[in-house]
């Protein structure tokens, strides 16, 4: 069984970026049992969480829904991240969501970057805005990022081959594989105190 | 079981009146806190310890020693010593010098500190916090407990027959809590001395503090110090009581919607679900601490912090006499009667000195 969680920080409803989300869920989903694995796929919808993400900044712990979300992340052994373009990046929303997931949590994974706007002006901000701040997080982003401008949606079909390609490549990262090992607990196997008195 | 009142000394503006507190008045009123607790009944009052504006908490042995000097019974205690950024020599001199004016009213919690700054003020590298609450307290630990030492390590100069003087007050070293928010690593340094682990238990979830406390329990056991359920072990908590809660709700909830570290996230409705604070009547404080036990299990103290947000001094002493009068005293007896024989109170100057002549 193969986890995918699909963060998408699309603030009305219906919005595109969780139209765009979905899709990508569901490319990834296809690419990954065309593979023979199985898929559960985990939303989690930065909105519904923006007053607890607002509170664990203020606060330093996530509130249940948001604690779930965080580790639901952690687990997941890919991740599908989607934000609209607000002011030329991503979303506040979108970077308070992973400022508050804790440092390590995405080192090593897979990760496909996605992002909606509302003209093709915005289409690097994958590239420009998302790819440094995944980078410093060591994931381990596809080579394809999509960008939909709002244009994307009517007319000739050129979102579709962007989303197969990318949700391939995010599915070749996964196969083969180990699934992510469960979060080590540092509750139930502490550092022996012997080892932190030698340093 | 021990019950007592710890303060950060935050100099916070009251936001019902826009008056900030003069430093004086703040300092003088921490004294008057602690004097209100002996006199209402409560074992034990606890200082912070802070560096920075708008705290008054710098240098906590004077305040210590000068609330001793007016008390004749209260245990004198700290939440947190900084064991980080401050030099265990002056902490083996410093404590035990109060442990002799005190009479041995006297133990300590030890904490990394959470103001990033403080580390390079004092020379430090807040990134070493864990190793140097480790080494520092292994230092801390020998001196008070042997003379002429040698010692060399990573983060101070080295000691040749060093004696930290005076010696603890008859040669008994002040019992040692660590307190810890989020590091297993802290619980289990207090396990391995055998010493108390005090849980903050204010700022974070319930699930959490269960989590920290299994932990400490467990490696407690394993380091041969008694059974898991003989480990001694402090909570914070944090109330504020009416006779009618509504009335608590309505007069506490501008200090919370301002508090320093909380406010202006979430509600006091809300944060009250999420964490220990219960601001109610004092029934309700009652039932509420009770509850603690249920996932700590039987605990030896419980510290209120009752003192903060801007709170007027007038309103902390009538809040200190309703924990004194009406909710301490239930609960003493309440917990008296959950808590098997097997399970030792939190040791004591009195206690240490006894168990020592037993042993001798």
């Amino acid at each position: 069984m193969r986890t995918v969680a699909v963060v998408s920080a699309g603030l009305s409803n219906p919005s595109t970026t969780r139209l765009l989300a979905d899709r990508l869920a569901e490319a990834t989903d296809r690419a990954l049992r065309l593979g023979g694995e199985q898929v559960e796929v985990v939303h989690v919808e930065l909105r519904d969480l923006a007053h607890a993400l607002t509170d664990h900044l203020l606060t330093g712990f996530p509130s249940g829904p948001l604690a779930e979300a965080i580790a639901g992340v952690a687990r997941a052994d890919a991740l599908i991240a989607v934000t609209p373009v607000f002011s030329a990046s991503y979303s506040g929303l979108f970077k308070t969501f992973f400022d508050v997931v804790e440092p390590g949590t995405l080192e090593g994974k897979p990760v496909l970057l996605a992002a909606t706007a509302g003209t093709a002006r915005h289409s690097l901000v994958v590239d420009v805005a998302m790819r440094p701040l995944f980078a410093y997080l060591r994931a381990d982003v596809v080579a394809t990022g999509v960008f939909a401008a709002t244009d994307d949606f009517g007319g000739a079909d050129a979102i579709t081959p962007r989303v197969d390609r990318a949700a391939r490549e995010l599915a070749d990262k996964v196969v083969g594989r180990l699934p992510v090992a469960a979060v080590a607990d540092p509750f139930a196997e502490p550092v022996p105190f012997e080892e932190l008195l030698r340093g | 079981m021990q019950f007592g009142i710890f303060t950060v000394g935050d100099v916070t503006l009251d936001p019902t009146t826009g008056r900030v507190p003069t430093e004086q008045e703040r300092i003088k009123a921490t004294v008057a806190i602690a004097e209100k607790a002996e006199e209402v009944g409560l074992d034990v009052f606890a200082t912070g310890e802070h560096h920075n504006p708008p705290f008054i908490s710098s240098n906590p042995t004077a305040t210590l020693a000068f609330v001793a000097a007016r008390t004749e019974r209260i245990i004198l205690s700290t939440a947190t010593t900084l064991i980080t950024t401050t030099d265990p020599v002056l902490i083996a001199e410093d404590y035990a010098k109060l442990q002799h004016l005190a009479d041995g009213r006297v133990d300590l919690v030890m904490g990394r500190g959470n103001t990033g700054p403080v580390y390079p003020w004092f020379g430090k590298d807040i990134r070493q916090g864990l190793p140097l609450a480790v080494e520092n307290y292994a230092l801390l630990h020998r001196l008070w407990r042997e003379t002429d030492v040698d010692w060399q390590g990573r983060f101070r100069t080295p000691l040749q027959g060093y004696t930290s003087s005076p010696r603890p007050l008859d040669d008994v070293p002040p019992f040692v809590w660590h307190g810890s928010i989020r590091s297993p690593e802290i619980a289990e340094q207090a396990a391995y001395y055998g010493d108390g682990f005090f849980a903050n238990h204010i700022f974070w979830p319930a699930s959490h503090t269960e989590q920290m406390v299994g932990l400490y329990r467990r490696r407690f056991e394993h380091y041969g110090h008694g059974s898991a359920d003989q480990a001694i072990v402090g909570l914070g908590g944090q109330v504020f009581m009416r006779a009618n809660s509504q009335d608590a709700v309505r007069e506490f909830r501008p200090y919370f919607d301002n508090a320093p570290v909380y406010g202006h996230g979430p509600s006091l409705e809300d944060f009250m679900a999420q964490t220990p604070l219960t601001v109610g009547s004092p029934q309700q404080v009652i039932e509420r601490t009770l509850g603690f036990r249920e996932y700590v299990g039987d605990y030896q103290r419980q510290l209120f912090l009752m003192d903060h947000a801007g709170l007027p001094l007038k309103t902390v002493l009538e809040q200190l006499d309703i924990l004194g009068e009406q909710v301490v005293p239930v609960l003493r007896e309440e917990f008296a009667k959950l808590k098997p024989a097997h399970v030792p109170d939190a040791p004591t100057h009195q206690s240490l000195l006894e168990s020592r002549r037993v042993a001798a």
